[in-house]
């Protein structure tokens, strides 16, 4: 492996993400068809849009989940698609959150937290605790420290598991979908987490269902439609869309 | 010899039955250990390291245990290696045990679901990590119950070996029975020994079995 580089020091105003005209397919079903958008330092990216429209592969381009087949994206000043892109510094970066929460389930909730920073890191074991206790404070788990995932509800666990991915200190957050598995009854305690750390200035992209959710958190809002953006812009196009699909997919609520 | 059944005919079956588990034990950690690789191996990065891996697995798998015995004491003898029957035996049971738990191991690998492989990238885990804090302690939990249960077919494919002059139990009541000429008590006090052996491994594999249901985590 090259010696690490770190990535130009990007001008202040520069985006932490930005798509250029993205391409993606899978085989010969086109599912990103020239996106372009981009998310500045603080602000929340909201990607909604119908199942298929290509939301959910867009977010996961950018943590390099997925390979894409034709244009840019860069994030936190590093070419995402650059094939020679240092993934293991990326993901340093770019904190993302799962639809099925996706803890270890063989390890406590500390221990769930702390492999990461003392693995990848490290964070000296010590202070890796701390941290733990930190993060899981700020999701209101504090005293969840020694429970196994399975003792938690579904909530809870979305929420030890942001808390797993702040843990890292990430420079931008992803959110794919992550209230949708969850019963209606414990969404809230999940959204509020968010809204929490929106209102600290984490820069966040969320794939989303929730239009209420959205329309209260979003800087801007990123229509996806048959592998395109659609229509995009601030939280007030959710309630005076421009364009027929967008009002259509609004007034449906999904 | 000759004459009626007494109490050295049963210490020598004792000696050969200690032997059948001490070739069990050989075949259970020289197996596992090569299967442990040998399931790495099929999950591995690369396509060459896969490729071989698999060959391995069905060569053995489509050959005869006992042709393997066969081959690794005559065969090797014939091109000039003196090899003793328990090295043959040893070797002959890790080779073969070796195909078979690395395939189950494979299975357990891959029935750790794909979104823990993911959760681990985007913390920036590498590769290796990510098999060793990650897959691997789930995938152990998923291995214990059918790793003891192939422990009795282990126990009861040493009895191969005695075809290579391995004394163990079944070539102990072999040699017992040439000079008695009492098959049908003498097998069957084998028989029982064998079942003895096994019984508590098939046992203990369901009981893992059901506890491993029992305490499965509740993923989405």
């Amino acid at each position: 492996m090259n010696a690490h580089v770190n990535p130009p020091a990007a001008p202040p105003n520069a985006p932490v993400v930005a798509l250029r005209n993205v391409h993606k397919s899978f085989g010969s079903l086109k599912v990103l068809d020239g996106v372009s958008f981009s998310v500045g330092r603080g602000e929340v990216t909201v990607l909604i849009g119908r199942s298929g429209s290509g939301k959910s592969t867009a977010l996961r381009c950018i943590d390099r989940f997925e390979t894409i087949d034709g244009g840019e994206i860069e994030v936190c000043g590093r070419r995402v698609d650059d094939a020679g892109l240092d993934v293991r510094a990326l993901r340093q970066d770019v904190g993302i959150v799962f639809q099925s929460y996706n803890l270890f389930p063989h390890l406590t909730i500390e221990e769930n937290i702390t492999l990461a920073p003392h693995a990848v890191k490290k964070v000296p074991k010590a202070e890796a605790r701390a941290l733990a206790a930190k993060v899981l404070a700020q999701v209101g788990l504090e005293e969840k420290l020694h429970a196994y995932p399975e003792q938690l509800s579904g909530g809870q666990q979305q929420r030890a598991a942001i808390a797993r991915s702040l843990a890292m200190q990430p420079k931008v957050m992803l959110f794919d979908e992550v209230t949708s598995a969850l019963d209606p009854e414990l969404t809230g305690e999940v959204l509020k987490v968010i809204e929490a750390l929106a209102a600290d200035g984490m820069t966040m992209v969320l794939v989303t269902h929730e239009m209420s959710f959205a329309r209260g958190i979003a800087d801007q809002v990123v229509f996806m439609h048959k592998g395109k953006v659609h229509e995009a812009g601030p939280a007030g196009i959710l309630s005076s869309p421009s364009t027929p699909e967008l009002a259509q997919f609004v007034g449906t609520g999904f | 010899m000759g004459g009626a059944l007494n109490i050295n005919h049963l210490l020598f079956l004792g000696h050969g039955a200690l032997w059948t588990i001490g070739l069990s034990a050989i075949a259970l950690i020289g197996g596992g250990s090569f299967g442990f690789l040998i399931a790495l191996g099929r999950v591995s990065p690369s396509r060459a390291v896969r490729l071989l891996a698999a060959t391995y697995v069905q060569l053995i798998q489509g050959t005869p245990l006992l042709v393997i015995m066969f081959l690794s004491f005559f065969g090797l003898a014939a091109l000039g290696f003196n090899i003793s029957p328990l090295l043959a035996a040893g070797a002959s049971m890790t080779i073969f045990v070796a195909a078979y738990l690395g395939e189950i191991w494979r299975g357990c690998i891959e029935a750790v679901p794909k979104q823990q492989w993911e959760a681990a990238e985007g913390l920036a885990l590498s590769r290796s990590q990510r098999m060793v804090k990650v897959i691997l302690p789930q995938a152990i939990r998923l291995a214990t119950p059918p790793t003891v249960g192939f422990m009795v077919q282990i126990v009861k494919n040493t009895s191969l070996a005695s075809v290579v002059g391995f004394v163990e139990l079944t070539r102990s009541g072999q040699i017992i029975n040439n000079s008695l000429f009492e098959p049908f008590i003498i097998y069957s006090i084998i028989a029982v020994v064998y079942f003895s052996l096994c019984y508590p491994l098939s046992r203990l594999s369901r009981r893992l079995e059901r506890s491993a249901l029992q305490k499965k985590p509740a993923l989405a």
